[in-house]
């Protein structure tokens, strides 16, 4: 790819307009590079405080019997730690690499809205604050599960109406911020750089905005119902006046199983770019990636109700929703096969963000064999609500998205930051969250097979070894994630000097710019050939 | 960036500066959000931050888009900013239809599985032996008195009828837009605005209707429930559709937009067909069938 260099040489306009320092630059920037900053530090602070309720959590399972919170605490432990990591934490992890990253690998100035850009942002901390918040109010916050099924939602206080303000709040966000992404794709790429010619990960994140914009409103319209029969006496989901509490389920699980998707598609993205990076080789079956991740996101619409297998449904019901749930196996086996094979006789050599790549390329694939397993439904009656669902979702969630995103953050932060991360550190932080990953989240799948309910305080004692190894695991865990904080301050403040493009197997736009990135790249656009 | 550029001239795509918009709309939501939770749980102050949040928003609004309408005038936006602008209120739409599915979802699993559902034997065995699987229903627990369901072919109808002229008269105002004659688009969109207005009249007048005489209340069952809720939500739309619809005809009478650069116009025009197309739906689903 032929480009011209974005350099500092186009800063024509920018000069004349008013730069607020300080603070105020980041509260008003409509700068793409600076609201992904701030989308990425706001994520990691949230990964933190998800994190310190996740260790509460381990800490009261580390024995039998009720030692650190009471039971309702530890149910709005639960509730919290869910809904912070998935909307608070990787969710805008993800927005916060297509933000940095789309304008750069398209060859576009900025994003096509950039002060909505920054209106997207800036509505994450009030809804933070909201969710967080509702720890001190009275009766305490939502104690629901993420997934705020009524009739409990209806009867709880005034923590859970702060929290559907919070989700109605980032729903706004997301939507924006989505709308934002897809036009941008659409419309903002350089001359010659044709959708098929894309870096993958804008593939994925055009798929998955339109996924966002598509069910971010059900999600809203869901939780609206929730307050209204809160507070306006409607009965939606009340069966005494004609309506059905597996009513909300239906509609919550129609946002919700695309909302997977919405977490797991741009961290394929992520490794789409950085597997053949490390192996030196054009990725394997790029149409083949593109036609895979549409078809995952059409399926992720019409396989809800395999979260529903025990609410009550006809056989009939069970048995769509079962094979077309093992439908979804296709598309993603096929990028599983093409990642592989992208490695497949390459010159392959595992620096950080390859580790962490392959770390998960396989704990992403168990977790995927284990949804497999949970697809069944004969099996999910048995398994439903149980410890090892939990694992399953860990593992797309946390080697899945979670490791994706370490993968992205230490393949660009040499483009952010204009310095090379520490080596040894990343390595260590990889070998550690994967010994510690697998410590926490491989034994649970034994409770859960042996029967230990989730979302319980206490658990009779047969489970009491494998929760100990487990909570060991969560708590070495959470440590290990501050070597990555170490990683990135290091990298912020010095370090070996990156090169415009310090992976010599990495490809696209992103690369043709110096490093750190220059405040404003792509004024004039690229020619792609 | 100097305002001599025409829209076709403007070199580079339009970023601006610095802005205090979004941090104001942050606020503004977030006092909207907390009042709302104070208000509805009856915690005193709740109103003024509500209020308070409301005005915000609103000042928020007025500048932010006064300040794009400006910039449009100003020929800063290029053919590409249009294109933007396009899709982006294509998707916006996308969005609001899949925020009426959410309850369009519930009055058809309200009327095609939960009342059967309810009225199975297994559950008349259980719980309610009386329940009918009948719509319209309150419910088989309802108590609040007999109650009759608003006809469709009263005010329904020719609110119908309001909504679908109003239509006809927006495309007859953009055509008089198209046509630069002036005199055709103000009259044009002056009618759809009083259009609007009548149907919202109307719609009030329903409701104050449906309370104090046909005894159908937000409380009456899941029936009052998804009637209310998805003709409110809808008489929101028309609401802000025609707020929308006042301020392009404020800018048309400020002489803003011309034949060939008018997207401000197009997209409320979008907007307005959409509120119109979910309301036949609802008048089918709500009122007639």
């Amino acid at each position: 790819m032929a480009a011209i260099p974005g350099g500092a040489d186009h800063s024509h306009d920018h000069s004349h307009d008013h730069h607020p320092s300080g603070l105020m630059r980041w509260v008003t920037t409509t700068n793409h590079k600076d609201i992904g900053s701030m989308y990425l530090w706001f994520s990691f602070a949230m990964f933190i405080v998800g994190g310190i309720m996740a260790l509460v959590i381990r800490a009261e399972l580390f024995q039998p019997g009720l030692q650190v919170v009471d039971p309702d605490r530890f149910n709005q432990m639960t509730t919290l730690h869910g809904l912070i990591m998935v909307f608070g934490a990787i969710m805008p992890a993800f927005v916060g690499f297509a933000n940095w990253m789309l304008p750069l690998m398209i060859g576009a100035s900025d994003m096509a809205f950039a002060r909505m850009n920054n209106w997207s942002f800036w509505l994450l901390p009030p809804a933070a604050i909201l969710l967080t918040g509702s720890l001190l109010v009275p009766g305490g916050a939502a104690a629901s599960g993420w997934t705020l099924y009524p009739p409990l939602t209806v009867q709880m206080g005034i923590g859970m109406d702060m929290a559907i303000f919070a989700v109605h709040i980032l729903g706004i966000s997301s939507i924006m911020g989505s709308i934002n992404i897809v036009t941008t794709i659409l419309n903002m790429r350089a001359p010659g750089m044709t959708l098929m010619k894309m870096p993958l990960f804008c593939w994925t994140w055009l798929i998955t905005a339109y996924l966002v914009i598509a069910v971010m409103p059900v999600l809203a319209g869901a939780v609206t119902m929730i307050l209204t029969d809160r507070h306006f006496g409607t009965s939606f989901f009340n069966a005494a006046g004609g309506g059905d509490p597996v009513l909300y389920q239906h509609i919550f699980w129609f946002f919700g199983h695309p909302e997977v998707y919405i977490i797991a598609i741009p961290a394929f993205g992520v490794v789409s770019q950085v597997i053949p990076a490390f192996s030196r080789k054009p990725l394997f079956g790029y149409a083949s990636m593109v036609y895979a991740t549409s078809s995952i996101a059409i399926l992720s619409f019409i396989v809800w109700a395999h979260h529903m297998y025990t609410v009550g449904m006809p056989v009939a019901g069970q048995l769509y929703f079962m094979f077309a749930t093992m439908l979804i196996a296709v598309p993603t086996g096929v990028k599983v096969f093409n990642w592989v094979a992208t490695m497949w006789r390459g010159s392959l050599t595992f620096e950080t963000p390859m580790l962490f790549s392959i770390g998960f390329l396989f704990l992403f694939t168990l977790g995927g064999f284990s949804g497999l397993v949970l697809s069944m439904t004969a099996v999910d009656v048995q398994l439903h609500d149980s410890y090892y669902v939990v694992a399953h979702f860990h593992y797309v969630m946390v080697a899945g998205a979670l490791f994706s995103a370490y993968a992205g953050a230490y393949y660009w932060l040499p483009k952010w930051t204009g310095h090379m991360y520490d080596e040894k550190l990343g390595k260590l932080h990889f070998w550690l969250s994967l010994i510690f990953f697998n410590m926490t989240f491989f034994v649970q799948h034994f409770l859960g097979l042996a029967g230990m309910p989730r979302r319980i305080p206490d658990y009779s004692l047969q489970f009491a070894e494998f929760n100990k190894i487990s909570s060991i695991g969560a708590f070495g865990f959470g440590l290990s994630q501050l070597v990555f904080l170490v990683v990135v301050l290091k990298c912020l403040k010095g370090g070996e000097k990156a090169s415009a493009k310090p992976w010599d197997g990495a490809e696209g736009l992103e690369w043709t710019v110096p490093s750190p990135a220059p405040h404003h790249t792509f004024e004039v656009p690229p020619v792609v050939k | 960036m100097s305002s001599s550029h025409t829209p076709q001239q403007a070199p580079y795509y339009y970023v601006p500066a610095p802005s205090t918009y979004p941090i104001t709309g942050s606020i503004a939501l977030f006092l909207f959000a907390l009042g709302s939770v104070l208000t509805m749980n009856k915690i005193s102050g709740g109103g003024f931050v509500l209020g308070a949040g409301l005005l915000v928003l609103f000042y928020m609004m007025y500048i932010w888009f006064g300040k794009v309408a400006q910039e449009s005038e100003g020929g800063l936006y290029s053919k590409r900013v249009g294109v933007s602008f396009r899709w982006a209120m294509g998707w916006f739409i996308f969005s609001e239809v899949m925020f009426f599915a959410a309850f369009f979802g519930a009055l058809f699993y309200a009327r095609v599985l939960a009342m059967p559902d309810l009225a199975s034997l297994e559950h008349q065995a259980l719980l309610w032996p009386d329940a009918k699987a009948l719509w319209p229903n309150a419910g088989p627990a309802y108590d609040g008195g007999p109650f009759t369901p608003m006809g469709a072919w009263g005010i329904p109808a020719i609110n119908t009828l309001l909504l679908l002229t109003s239509g006809v008269t927006l495309t007859w105002a953009h055509h008089g837009l198209l046509h630069n004659n002036r005199g055709q688009l103000k009259l044009g969109l002056f009618l759809t605005i009083a259009l609007g207005a009548v149907f919202l009249f109307l719609q009030g007048y329903e409701y104050a209707h449906a309370y104090s005489e046909l005894n159908v209340k937000m409380t009456t069952g899941v029936f009052g429930s998804v009637f209310y809720m998805l003709t409110g939500f809808h008489g929101f739309h028309v609401t802000v559709g025609a707020t929308m619809l006042i301020v392009i005809l404020c800018r048309v009478l400020a002489g803003h937009f011309s034949p060939e650069n008018h997207f401000g116009f197009e997209a409320v025009a979008w907007y307005w067909h959409f509120v119109d197309v979910v309301w036949l739906l609802l008048f089918v689903v709500v009122y007639w069938i």
